[in-house]
């Protein structure tokens, strides 16, 4: 089930994007702030009429928003939680397209996914950054959709807690899902992604594999910044 | 049906036969030898027991469901505007004269919601938008409080003064199975309505992008919100008056009783509601007061009052609203 996006436009935002993404892979989105990172994100998701996105073939903008539901999880890059609800209860919220389905199975899949299991009855307002990180991410995984589209789920995560949640997403596109993020740590991107889009200016200005994609020849052209990559492949730092 | 509300239902069951024979006649349900106590019973309590129930039950669900909307703790149904398009309604009948046949002040309070719930619906759009829709209610409810106001200022005898002050401090002293008949199919229907709200209630939790993104109508959302809080409320207030605190205080109550998903709350806050409403109510009668007996408006805003400052002072010591965030 491919997303593919055909010339988006949002004026100041996006400028003629399209690009089509795969299942099994985890595509990050980088770019300077104000790039369209998140607007492209929106569209993705269907949140956002840039223009023509289609899953598998079908208009998002025809879908029924429940069988979009159903296909695209979307997490928000600064997700609130109005009201102090247990992990679980957060993480079965993830059903709500799936009205009368049984969810249980999935619920506990997603729990045990993020490693909850210890945190299921503990409020939100208690988790820690990075649990409440997976709490988040679960809610998302119990809709079991068949695309994970992420803004900046790294956000004020510490390295250790950034590193392992990558391993998560990864592992999600390992077993078959589609999952993009936007990522503002390219050194994340780097050494998780199997793909790189890097957008500037509401355009894409390199799309590929990491290493094809975040040249310092590029960086230094789209961040304006001089910076080297040093370390192995799978452990690489920025140096600027 | 959950353990609280089995448990809220019970004390409902309890508390009517007791609010029954409570009040300035005392009945003594073994001697029904009291004059008239067959009329005090079914004429006056039995009906006044199932307006109190009826609208309770309508404030605390609508109570519930403008603060799982809102996604804010401190909301109120009268933040819709509803509530007081409805008493400027009541108002006019009473303003006019009209309301000197027993259904027509209630038709004019429901005309009034009607409309309020139009101009809502109207002014706020189609687009969904929560603060566009907030804004829309409380430009509705300080143009009916100021016509109210005018109205009450011109009023053409203090006869009819009287009787609209009167009439707005809320109560359901005095009535009939006539406002029963109106009261009850409106909080029914209204509490149906919101709780068919429920998912796209629990969706907003997580906010407006994520709520859409589980697939949630937010025009159909705020569409059944505009029907639920118009009937509960509107009927409410077309038999009853303005009462206010209940919408807020209930829902804060119950919530930590639940697992504070706005759709779990929603039916205990009704039964939450009923039951402080009847209890309000019979306090209200055997209260002594020189000369009559406590209007249940003010009984109610004297307890809320001091919760609604209760509850501010915690949130400003940057303890939880809701019964745990911090």
């Amino acid at each position: 089930m491919t997303l593919s996006a055909n010339a988006l436009e949002l004026p100041g935002r996006l400028d003629g994007i399209s690009l089509t993404l795969r299942p099994g892979e985890l595509t990050a989105i980088v770019g300077p702030n104000g790039a369209g990172k998140s607007s492209l994100l929106a569209c993705l998701a269907g949140l956002l009429d840039g223009g023509e996105v289609r899953l598998d073939g079908m208009a998002l903008d025809e879908a029924h928003p429940h069988d979009r539901a159903k296909a695209i999880g979307f997490l928000p890059q600064t997700p609130e939680v109005a009201w102090d609800v247990t992990v679980e209860t957060l993480v079965a919220l993830g059903r709500l397209p799936w009205p009368g389905a049984p969810g249980g199975a999935a619920i506990e899949a997603a729990i045990a996914a993020m490693d909850l299991e210890h945190l299921r009855v503990r409020r939100v307002s208690r988790l820690s950054g990075g649990e409440r990180a997976r709490a988040l991410l679960a809610r998302v995984l119990a809709g079991e959709p068949s695309w994970l589209l992420a803004d900046e789920p790294l956000a004020n995560l510490d390295l250790a807690h950034a590193a392992a949640l990558m391993g998560k997403l990864r592992k999600q596109a390992r077993e078959g899902r589609g999952v993009v993020v936007v990522l503002h740590d390219l050194a994340a991107a780097m050494n998780h992604a199997d793909r790189v889009v890097v957008l500037a200016d509401g355009g894409i200005a390199a799309d590929g594999t990491p290493a094809e994609a975040m040249t310092p020849d590029l960086i230094g052209a789209v961040w304006k910044v001089r910076a080297r990559w040093l370390g192995e492949p799978g452990a690489k730092a920025l140096s600027i | 049906m959950t353990r609280l509300n089995m448990t809220l239902v019970l004390l409902i069951v309890l508390a009517v036969p007791l609010s029954l024979l409570a009040g300035q006649v005392w009945i003594n349900p073994f001697d029904l030898a009291v004059p008239n106590a067959r009329s005090i019973l079914f004429e006056l309590r039995l009906p006044r027991a199932v307006l109190a129930l009826a609208v309770g039950s309508g404030l605390g669900a609508a109570g519930a469901a403008m603060q799982g909307y809102l996604r804010n703790p401190l909301a109120d149904p009268g933040l819709f505007g509803i509530a007081p398009c409805a008493a400027l309604g009541a108002v006019l009948s009473l303003w006019t004269g009209y309301a000197v046949s027993a259904w027509i002040l209630p038709l004019f309070a429901l005309a009034g919601a009607a409309i309020g719930m139009l101009l809502l619906s109207l002014i706020a759009g189609r687009n969904g938008g929560v603060a566009t829709f907030t804004l829309a209610g409380m430009m509705l409810a300080s143009l009916a409080g100021a016509l109210m106001s005018l109205a009450i200022s011109l009023a053409p005898s203090p006869f009819a003064l009287s009787e609209i002050v009167t009439w707005l401090m809320g109560a359901v002293a005095d009535r009939s199975w006539n406002e029963a008949w109106i009261a009850v199919p409106g909080a029914l229907l209204g509490i149906i309505a919101l709780r068919l709200a429920g998912r796209g209630l629990d969706a907003l939790l997580l906010g407006n992008a994520v709520a859409r993104s589980l697939g949630i109508n937010l025009s159909r959302l705020q569409a059944l919100l505009v029907i639920g809080v118009g009937l509960t409320v509107g009927s409410g207030v077309a038999v009853a008056g303005i009462i206010g605190f209940v919408g807020l205080v209930v829902p804060h109550l119950v919530r930590p009783l639940t697992d504070r998903r706005p759709s779990s709350l929603i039916v205990p806050s009704a039964l939450a509601g009923a039951l402080l409403l009847l209890i309000a109510d019979c306090l209200c009668r055997v209260v002594p007061l020189a000369g009559s007996e406590l209007r249940l408006g003010i009984a109610l805003s004297l307890i809320g009052a001091p919760f609604f400052l209760a509850l501010l002072l915690r949130m400003r010591r940057g303890t939880s609203a809701d019964g745990g965030w911090a």
